[in-house]
């Protein structure tokens, strides 16, 4: 066969052969092998035909570990001699690569013996590639060979051609394109061969700067990325004579552009030449060309700083802080002149808004100088400049705009960060500022002077704790004082709110956080023991700024254990006695144990336990639980009480006691996972106990978490399987019938979300259970709305940072499991309850993460357009954001329905309820991005109908009309 | 915009700030206050227009203002006032037209419109002023699709 004279007989017979190699190279013998290469190489002389077998044959023994030495390089030979690769098909000159790929890989010093003799073979084969696929190949191919120091001989400039000329890169993928090659990778593996030897500067920087000035954004971000990453390897040789052209392009685009990207990518071009030329060792005959580059981008761009109404001033300075922020010695270059000019601008301009831009210019480098830190050195231009830019930076801080105050605080916070620049006294003026501007200025720059306390306290703890926090306090104390003094009372609320929030704000240091946590306590024992009007609100207040101090000490043990210890026995002692008054007098309102405040405090209590380590928590677990369940005082910090706590006693006189249950749940459903609880088995029956016998819904509810909570975190076994059965048990009566079935309602969904989230098998008889409930008259919608409980985040309980066990896919998998039976229980379903299988289902789906949702889509799209019909509003709401994503994310499978979406969108645009018609309208607008062939037919009348929404009784409402309407 | 690298008659002109997100407020969260149209809320509509040369907008240029808008939601009538930024510039009918085109399509049908040069700003005032005034004329420009385009292109976001 190998020997008939029809080519193609002979073809079918080397490609039987070929196969075979191709399966079994790797056992041939070192003698077979160069009979094999004999044969083939001999072959390539023969038909056309036969040839694509041909060189999967010698692709099979390129892989050969066993090919005498000289044979590859014989092959190359002959492959260069005999083929002419490029009148090959795009397969076999696939296969032809992939032989030298091998080669390259197994043989390096082989074909480098070759010389450049192998460079130019293999630019004579690539030259004249068409094919993406194997484009990719042939750059990998240029870049080894230029990477493994390849003999390029008098060919750089041919290997330069033959790749440059796919530069930039002008490819779209084909629809429905089974290769999957996108246009950025060819960029990048372009990118990679042009940007890998400064041999091909010479060539390639014209070429750059040609692209530049294109017409096409694409091939001027291209040039503008491909020019950053030669800067990489190039020294100031290759860039010398063309850097004249290169900033002048750089600067025009910058100057000129409308595109926010192209800017970008000019900027780190420029930075990356300046980072070039900054890194280049001179020797001693050679210019610094670092310093004539710099010099000519001042010279076009300083004059643009002194005209701070004008276009030009912004792209100036940011051109000169990219070029400023390469190296240490180009910011000393560009800061010796900018600085003092910028300083002197800011003292010429007199308008607030001019002062602005100027010192916005000056915060930008001040940024630069941040990375470096300060250096004591001579050179530096800010520390000479000390005095006048704290004098520029404080007149700000005191200028009646707050958008100049602004940027007077960032800079501030810069110059802080600046370790020695501000002197003890300037520090002091700082501190005084902060104060000023938080408790007195606009609430924006009261914000912003304290997040500037906030950065600069850790630095200087003593400043802040010795000087902001006795002021603070002072102001705190003075304004309940005056409060009797009936002066307007909504100035004082507002001043307290400031004074808290900023001792929150400065408690990031444990030495300061010593400071104001006790002055926060105090305040709170204040509150409770006035009795003014605002008292719940300052107490909240005083519960927001607890917490954010909590976050703000969790990852320090010292300060964590400190805060513990301090607020969680504290707030206790406080709430027990609270409640023990009341049990007393019920007619003394007690405002601190207020559902407000209890809930205020439950993320405190949370976030001050979930960081302790696992040793501190049981020491403080063995306190808190025998409070609640044995009445165990003694390690509260007062406690002397007139009579005893039992929060799980029976009985009306101990009802606010068990409303505490709260601050037991923030506690004990935080520990970490490892701590053991003391008598939990006794401590979860009195909490089931609880959620269903009690009649005040914010003490069930709350037993109910708790209860969850802990079941959560049980080790799986025989004793959580009893206390499951016992509720199960518990719960199942209660909701059949009598008095408490919301109560039980509120518990079967709260231990449903603890089983769903670890995957206790559990979980589905009850989810089950809730979907039976769907049909019932009176439970119907609540249970409908519990569906959003189980896929939310809860706040307080059951999340991954109180240590819960969540898997992460669980909303997948419920929905998996239960929307098939939502849906088979919608059509089963009665007129009367319909709608609550509909809001059970757009509650999963709007919890379900988008990509999931897309895949899913087809399945469900009929019932959520019916859903659409529903007159429920809640109803109408979510499936409106379900749909809104999906109209962005699946054009194709929308356009099936536009007749119905268009119809149902319309109509809801006229719904009685705000936020309907808004989301209407948004879908509204979302049905544009579908292709415009399916909408055309519909364009009038969608233009007609919103015209209606134009004239709405509410402005947000007409906002989404004039975009959708813009759009349409 | 400007691609090839020719330069801008006026590459460096005065620039003016953007004023912000109007802030929402609680009575425009309750759904059963109505809340009147402003005039900044007809500024909003137009402040984000494109200048047709500059990579700007007419606000940046203070080719609009707040100030020189005037609405009465009651008798149904919008005044807008606009200021070419040189007093020879060839842009005015079409940032007019611009300016005018947004409104139509943004306001309810029952609104009359007055879109017109802020007085003794351009050369040709009175001329821009009447086509801008002429419906038909309005009509038959935007039947012109070349100028369609370029409308909706100052129309359109910034990317």
């Amino acid at each position: 066969c190998l020997e008939n004279t029809d080519p193609r007989m002979r073809g079918r017979g080397i490609q039987l052969l070929s196969q075979v190699l191709l399966q079994c190279y790797s056992l041939l013998q070192e003698k077979e092998v160069l009979h094999l290469v004999l044969f083939y190489e001999n072959r390539l002389q023969d038909h056309h035909l036969v040839i694509p077998s041909v060189l999967q044959g010698l692709r099979a023994l390129s892989m050969c570990e066993v090919l005498s030495p000289g044979l590859a390089v014989s092959v190359l030979k002959a492959i260069f001699q005999e083929v002419h690769v490029q009148s090959l098909l795009q397969l076999d000159r696939h296969t032809v690569y992939s032989i030298i790929i091998n080669f390259m890989g197994s043989r390096e010093e082989e074909l480098k013996g070759l010389g450049a003799d192998f460079t130019f073979g293999f630019i004579q084969m690539m030259d004249g590639e068409k094919d993406p696929r194997n484009l990719l190949v042939a750059f990998q191919i240029v870049r080894d060979l230029i990477a493994k120091n390849y003999t390029l001989g008098p060919f750089v400039e041919e290997l330069f051609e033959v790749t440059s000329c796919y530069f930039p890169i002008d490819f779209t993928p084909p629809p429905n394109d089974p290769h999957g090659i996108q246009r950025e990778d060819l960029i990048l593996s372009l990118r990679a061969v042009l940007a890998s030897t400064p041999q091909f500067a010479e060539f390639l920087l014209p070429l750059l700067i040609e692209k530049m000035d294109s017409d096409l954004q694409s091939a001027k971000l291209d040039s503008l990325q491909t020019l950053t990453a030669c800067c990489a390897i190039y020294g100031q040789k290759e860039l010398q004579e063309f850097l004249p052209s290169l900033w002048s392009s750089l600067r025009r685009e910058v100057f000129q552009t409308a595109s926010e990207k192209v800017e970008a990518e000019c900027l780190a071009a420029l930075h990356a030449l300046s980072a070039c030329l900054s890194r280049s060792v001179l020797s001693s005959d050679t210019e610094d060309l670092l310093d004539s580059f710099l010099s000519s981008i001042l010279q076009d761009c300083r004059h643009h700083l002194c005209e701070p109404d004008m276009k030009l001033v912004w792209p100036s300075a940011k051109l000169l802080q990219a070029a400023a922020g390469a190296s240490l010695r180009a910011y000393y270059r560009v800061t010796r002149i900018v600085l003092p000019l910028l300083l002197e601008q800011y003292t010429k301009h007199p308008q607030s808004s001019q002062r602005r831009t100027i010192l916005e210019m000056l915060l930008g480098f001040l940024e630069l100088q941040q990375k470096w830190g300060l250096v004591e050195e001579d050179e530096s231009t800010l520390l000479s400049l000390r005095a006048s830019v704290c004098s520029v930076v404080f007149s700000a801080l005191t200028d009646p705009s707050v958008q100049l105050q602004l940027i007077g605080i960032r800079a501030l916070t810069v110059l802080g960060s600046l370790q020695g620049f501000l002197s003890h006294s300037d520090l002091e003026l700082v501190a005084d500022h902060l104060i000023r501007l938080t408790l007195h200025e606009d609430s924006q720059s009261s914000e912003a002077a304290m997040e500037a306390a906030a950065s600069l306290a850790p630095i200087y703890p003593k400043v802040f704790s010795g000087h902001m926090v006795p002021r603070l306090e002072e102001e705190l104390q003075s304004v309940s004082s005056s409060e009797r003094e009936e002066e307007s009372s909504h100035d004082h609320c507002s001043l307290r709110q400031r004074c808290l929030q900023a001792l929150a704000a400065v408690s990031t240091h444990t030495s300061i956080v010593k400071e104001t946590v006790p002055v926060l306590l105090q305040h709170l024992r204040k509150l409770q023991k006035g009795s003014e009007a605002g008292t719940i609100q300052g107490m909240v207040s005083v519960c927001q700024s607890l917490h954010r101090v909590a976050l703000q000490c969790q990852q320090d043990d010292d300060g964590c254990w400190y805060y513990h210890q301090t607020v969680v026995p504290c707030l206790l002692a406080m709430a027990v006695q609270a409640a023990m008054q009341e049990s007393a007098h019920p007619l003394l309102g007690k405002a601190l144990i207020e559902e407000e405040v209890l809930t205020a405090m439950v993320p405190v209590i949370s976030a001050a336990t979930t960081h302790l380590s696992p040793e501190l928590a049981a020491q403080s677990v063995s306190h808190v639980v025998p409070l609640f369940l044995d009445g165990e005082v003694s390690f509260l910090p007062q406690n002397s009480f007139p009579c005893s706590f039992q929060p799980f006693e029976d009985g009306d006189c101990f009802d606010t006691q068990r409303r505490l249950v709260a601050l037991l749940m923030a506690f004990v459903c935080s520990l970490p996972c490892k701590v053991a609880i003391p008598q939990q088995e006794r401590l979860l029956r009195e909490l089931l106990a609880l959620s269903c016998s009690c009649n005040c819904p914010f003490t069930a509810t709350t037993a109910a978490k708790c209860f969850a909570g802990l079941v959560n975190k049980h080790p799986a076994g025989q004793q959580l399987d009893e206390i499951l059965q016992l509720a199960v048990n518990r719960m199942e009566p209660s909701l059949a019938e009598g008095p408490r079935r919301m109560q039980a309602l509120t518990l079967l969904l709260w231990v449903t979300k603890a089983l769903v989230l670890r995957y206790h098998p559990l979980s589905s008889h009850l989810t089950d259970k809730l979907l039976g409930l769907l049909s019932d008259v009176e439970l119907g919608p609540v249970a409908a709305d519990g569906f959003s409980l189980l896929m939310a985040d809860s706040p307080d309980v059951l999340h991954k940072g109180c240590h819960a066990d969540v898997r992460i896919m669980f909303r997948q998998r419920f929905f998996t499991t239960n929307v098939p039976k939502l849906v088979q229980g919608f059509h089963g379903a009665g007129p009367d309850v319909k709608a609550n299988y509909l809001k059970g289902l757009s509650h999963v789906l709007n919890h379900l993460p988008k990509p999931v949702l897309v895949t899913e889509l087809p399945t469900l799209l009929s019932l959520l357009l019916e859903a659409l019909s529903c007159s429920d509003c809640v109803v109408q709401l979510s499936t409106l954001s379900c749909l809104q994503p999906l109209l962005l994310e699946a054009p194709q499978i929308m356009s099936l329905h536009v007749d119905t979406l268009v119809t149902k969108f319309l109509s809801l645009t006229s719904s009685p309820t705000m936020a309907v018609r808004i989301a209407a309208l948004r879908c509204a607008h979302a049905l544009t991005s579908l292709p415009a062939t399916v909408l055309l037919p519909y364009k009038a009348r969608v233009i007609r109908a919103l015209a209606k929404p134009l004239d709405d009784k509410k402005r947000l409402v007409r906002k989404e009309a004039v975009a959708a309407r813009g759009e349409w | 915009g400007p691609g090839g690298g020719a330069p801008l008659e006026n590459a460096n002109p005065l620039i003016y700030r953007r004023s912000g997100e109007r802030p929402v407020t609680a009575q425009e969260e309750d759904d059963d206050l109505p809340d009147a149209i402003d005039d900044r809320e007809i500024f909003d509509l137009i402040r984000s227009i494109n200048d047709p040369e500059h990579p700007l907008t007419l606000e940046e240029l203070n080719v609009v203002e707040q100030v020189r808008v005037k609405v009465n939601d009651a008798e149904s009538t919008v005044a807008v006032e606009f200021t070419p930024t040189i007093p020879h510039c060839s842009m005015a009918t079409l940032i007019g037209l611009s300016i005018k085109v947004k409104l139509i399509r943004s306001l309810p049908e029952r609104f009359k419109l007055d879109v017109h040069i802020t007085p003794g700003t351009h050369a040709s005032e009175h001329a821009v002023n009447k086509q801008l005034a002429d419906k038909e004329r309005v009509a038959a420009a935007l039947e012109n699709s070349h100028l369609l385009e370029v409308v909706n292109q100052c129309l359109s976001a910034r990317t």
